[in-house]
């Protein structure tokens, strides 16, 4: 007897880069029968992250993921990538987790599958109808990845492949602290040399003594080195990177960036602050910190009302290059929107107003990160000296965080392509 | 190094692909109007080096687009996005007659595209920017299985997820060996492929004895038993000698109930009643009667013809029970290909089956119909599995026919495979029962 041939489920590519697009076909259904699309991810620290949607095939008894609807699951429409974007901790899993990839010489797998009939809940239970393996890289072959310890700094550089010159990066994530490669191992494969900068580590913010001239050596390490431009290499910066991104482009008589990317910053710290003495100020800020419902932190009342005293932050009207500020409106970490408002209102009174870019999303959080990477509304944090475990509101609703990851990295890259590959206008001397 | 001029950029994508996919080269911040060479460079399992590259001229915005801008000049010309690929040759001063096949599948194929400044054609200097392609035969999640079972020499390829999937027994030409790149691509399709080895199988090598009829039956039983695989959709593919075995046992196998076959460049020309050994006798037989041309390579697509129309040396495909596919090169000059796929259509059409024949024929294509962006070789060293002897085959065909053909084969085939192997309708319920 014949046997019915299973349905063909495909995804292309196969292997991809992280802020690459996934096409997810299935083929060969009964028409009009109703699947579930899903995807499974185990993150390294070996928890499982699923997404699905439930869609109904045409009458050729075809489902596109770009071009049907899903009508339920982690998302919702006409959301090509809703698989990845929309994933989510599995029912029964620990609170509050963040999805990062740490070892970026390897790529995240994700599993894709097709069950029949529209599926909610024990995926693991059922036997899918068919399924498929898909690599998403944040490195490109060819991409070196050399770790720096030189002049008394940590972290690590990624260099293009090619002989260069290329355009410079240096790379700062935030509060949380560590290391953490992959952004700049993803700008490394859009042909920027990007050094990932490590500046305390986890929980050791407020016994980190750190002054300027680490950055600034950091930012020499990337500027000199030989293949490398030396009039091109900009900051790229998140949360607290962001603030001393700004400090420096404000502040540095050595480093001079050709230009900066500022995700939820702000200027809120004033001039010869150590960056330690960011959370010092902040603790006496911390008082301002609310919780919400269900008991999440919310920081971003500290450094609220903004001075309009000028020596109590940082004057970025002594910023001279290029500066792009991307934000969430519902940001509960920091008061980054009402932070970038006051930058440009300054700017503007240095005459400066035609170097801000902003790019403001609704509904968004503070962790704006590389596209298609999962949401996060609240999660784990080490906080103090004490290494205090709590739980911090960062805010945002997941489709438009989403979408406003996918589309501020468009505009990141293009801002950097712009400044740094292709500067049309000559640029103010300093 | 003037580390202030302003950089080239080179972008390849997919970085990481199967072998045929498609890939964009795109070069962007070059001058406007500026003179480039793009150059692929790939170096084989064996050691060697190969190479193409193509003359562009940036647009006004500096940027070149290989799938969209012509070539002016170099292995390739005109509009060919995946030329930097299929127009690939050993690099000047390598040994001759070399071939480009990967054996190992477990490892991507590594192409390094870069871009230099001005026309060049050789001793590549300047290079502006370069960057590392992946070019896979395994999707991710397939499962490469080695088969030793029954004195098998085979190795099974499963596509990712639960199944159960079609199947495809994958079978070489006379040159032997374990060949796995095929079947290891058929099943990042969808398809539980077995590449069997059966001319240098393990038990022929020790015996000195080649393998019978029933090898064949039993790898297509490990297909068809296999708890992943459908049982009644299992097809056959075949090229060359393996397209003459495929064919023998589609009409006479007892055992195989193959749901369609595909043969490329092969022929139904053959010792009916013959064994492996006695089909091998016959074109080692016919080996001797090639002859070279200038170049000293050897034709060999003149010694079964004419087409015999003695019944007991042509497989009577008038007796086909399921579809089949025959993809022919018309410069083929190692098998009268062509004129085999006439005279099979002939007996098909008296025998009133031949609307199960489907017949691809690619002008000034050659014998080596392979997977699309391969390098083609009109002639290459060659040593069949049972003669110690080496000579300089000419395969045929020209470089860019071969190269669009194999593209539009492997399209066509894979089409033809999901459509017999997927589709719900069942093709022997067209056919009057048998007597």
């Amino acid at each position: 007897m014949s046997q019915t041939a299973p349905p063909v489920l495909s995804v292309r590519p196969t292997r991809a880069l992280v802020d690459e697009r996934l096409l997810v076909m299935v083929e060969n259904l009964p028409p009009g029968s109703p699947v579930t699309l899903h995807s499974v991810h185990q993150s390294e620290d070996k928890d499982y992250w699923q997404a699905f949607g439930h869609y109904i095939s045409d009458h050729e008894g075809s489902v596109s993921v770009a071009e049907d609807l899903s009508f339920g699951g982690t998302y919702q429409g006409k959301e090509p990538m809703g698989l990845l974007w929309s994933m989510r901790p599995v029912p029964g899993s620990r609170t509050g987790l963040r999805l990062r990839k740490m070892n970026v010489c390897s790529p995240m797998l994700v599993n894709i599958s097709v069950y029949g009939g529209h599926v909610t809940e024990g995926f693991r239970e059922l036997r899918p109808l068919a399924s498929v393996l898909t690599e998403r890289w944040y490195m490109a072959p060819g991409v070196k990845r050399t770790s720096v310890e030189e002049r008394g700094i940590r972290g690590t550089l990624f260099i293009p492949p090619g002989p260069g010159p290329f355009p410079g990066l240096l790379d700062m994530w935030g509060g949380g602290g560590g290391l953490l490669e992959y952004r700049s191992a993803l700008l490394a494969s859009h042909g920027y040399m990007s050094l990932a900068l490590e500046y305390f580590k986890p929980g050791e913010l407020q016994t980190a003594e750190l002054q300027l001239n680490y950055f600034e050596t950091a930012f020499s390490v990337v500027r000199e080195h030989p293949q490398v431009m030396p009039d091109r290499v900009g900051i790229f910066g998140l949360s607290l990177g962001s603030i001393v991104a700004l400090r420096l482009a404000a502040e540095s008589a050595v480093a001079k960036p050709s230009c900066c990317i500022c995700i939820s910053g702000s200027h809120f710290y004033p001039r010869d602050a150590i960056i330690g003495g960011v959370h010092g100020i902040a603790k006496g800020g911390f008082r301002k910190v609310r919780v919400d419902e269900n008991n999440h932190q919310i920081w971003r009342d500290i450094g609220l009302p903004i001075s309009s005293d000028p020596s109590k932050k940082l004057d970025v009207r002594r910023i001279n290059c290029p500066v792009l500020l991307v934000n969430g409106l519902d940001d509960q970490n920091h008061a980054t929107v009402e932070a970038a408002e006051d930058m440009a209102q300054m700017m503007h009174t240095a005459g400066k107003a035609h170097l801000v870019s902003r790019l403001a999303y609704p509904d968004t959080g503070h962790l704006i990160e590389p596209p298609y990477s999962p949401h996060f509304r609240a999660t784990n944090f080490m906080v103090g000296s004490k290494k205090e475990k709590v739980t911090l509101l960062w805010g945002g609703q997941t489709k438009p965080h989403s979408d406003a990851q996918e589309d501020s990295w468009k505009k990141i890259l293009s801002f950097l392509w712009q400044q740094l590959y292709s500067p049309r206008s000559p640029r103010a001397r300093m | 190094m003037d580390r202030r001029r302003c950089c080239v950029r080179l972008s390849v994508q997919p970085s990481r692909g199967l072998v045929d996919e498609k890939f964009s080269v795109l070069v962007q911040n070059a001058p406007p109007g500026a003179q480039l060479t793009i150059q692929a460079l790939h170096r084989c399992e064996g050691g060697h080096n190969w190479e193409a590259f193509a003359h562009y001229v940036t647009d006004a915005s500096g940027t070149v687009n290989a799938s969209e801008d012509p070539s002016l000049g170099g292995t390739y010309c005109g509009v060919e996005p995946m030329g930097l690929l299929w127009s690939l040759r050993p690099v000047p001063g390598s040994k001759p007659g070399l071939r480009l096949r990967k054996m190992n599948v477990q490892t991507p194929m590594e192409v390094t595209i870069s871009v230099y400044q001005g026309h060049q054609t050789q001793g590549f200097v300047d290079q502006l920017a370069s960057q590392l392609v992946e070019r896979w035969y395994m999707a991710p999640g397939v499962r490469r299985i080695p088969i030793t079972e029954q004195s098998l020499s085979a190795t099974l390829f499963l596509p990712p997820g639960p199944g159960p999937f079609p199947g495809v027994l994958d079978l070489w030409g006379s040159g032997g060996q374990l060949v796995e790149y095929r079947a290891a691509l058929l099943a990042s399709h969808g398809f539980a492929s077995l590449a069997l080895d059966y001319l240098t199988s393990k038990i022929t090598m020790e015996t000195g004895k080649m393998v019978d009829n029933q090898y064949f039956e039993t790898a297509y039983g490990v297909l068809q038993t296999h708890p992943q695989v459908l049982r009644s959709r299992i097809a056959m593919l075949g090229l060359s000698f393996g397209s003459s075995v495929t064919l023998k046992m589609a009409v006479y196998s007892q055992v195989m109930k193959l749901r369609c076959v595909v043969c490329i460049s092969g022929s139904h020309v053959q010792p009916v009643e013959g064994s492996v050994q006695e089909m091998s006798a016959f074109i080692q037989k016919n080996f001797v009667k090639g002859r070279v041309n200038e170049e000293n390579h050897m034709i060999l697509r003149d010694v079964v013809l004419p087409v015999p129309s003695d019944p007991s040396y042509k497989v009577d495909v008038g007796r086909l029970r399921c579809p089949v596919l025959m993809v022919v090169g018309e410069d083929d000059q190692n098998w009268p290909s062509s004129e085999s796929a006439q005279d099979m259509k002939a007996m098909m059409e008296r025998a009133g089956n031949s609307h199960l024949l489907t017949i691809l024929s690619y002008p000034n294509t050659g014998h080596l119909i392979e997977p699309p962006y391969m390098p083609h070789l009109r002639a290459s060293f060659f040593k069949t599995a049972f003669s110690p002897e080496k000579v300089m085959a000419l395969w045929g065909g020209e470089t860019v026919s071969h190269s669009r053909a194999q593209e539009d084969a492997w399209r066509k085939t894979l089409a033809f495979l999901r459509e017999n192997l997927h589709g719900n309708t069942n093709p022997e319920a067209t056919l009057c029962p048998r007597l």
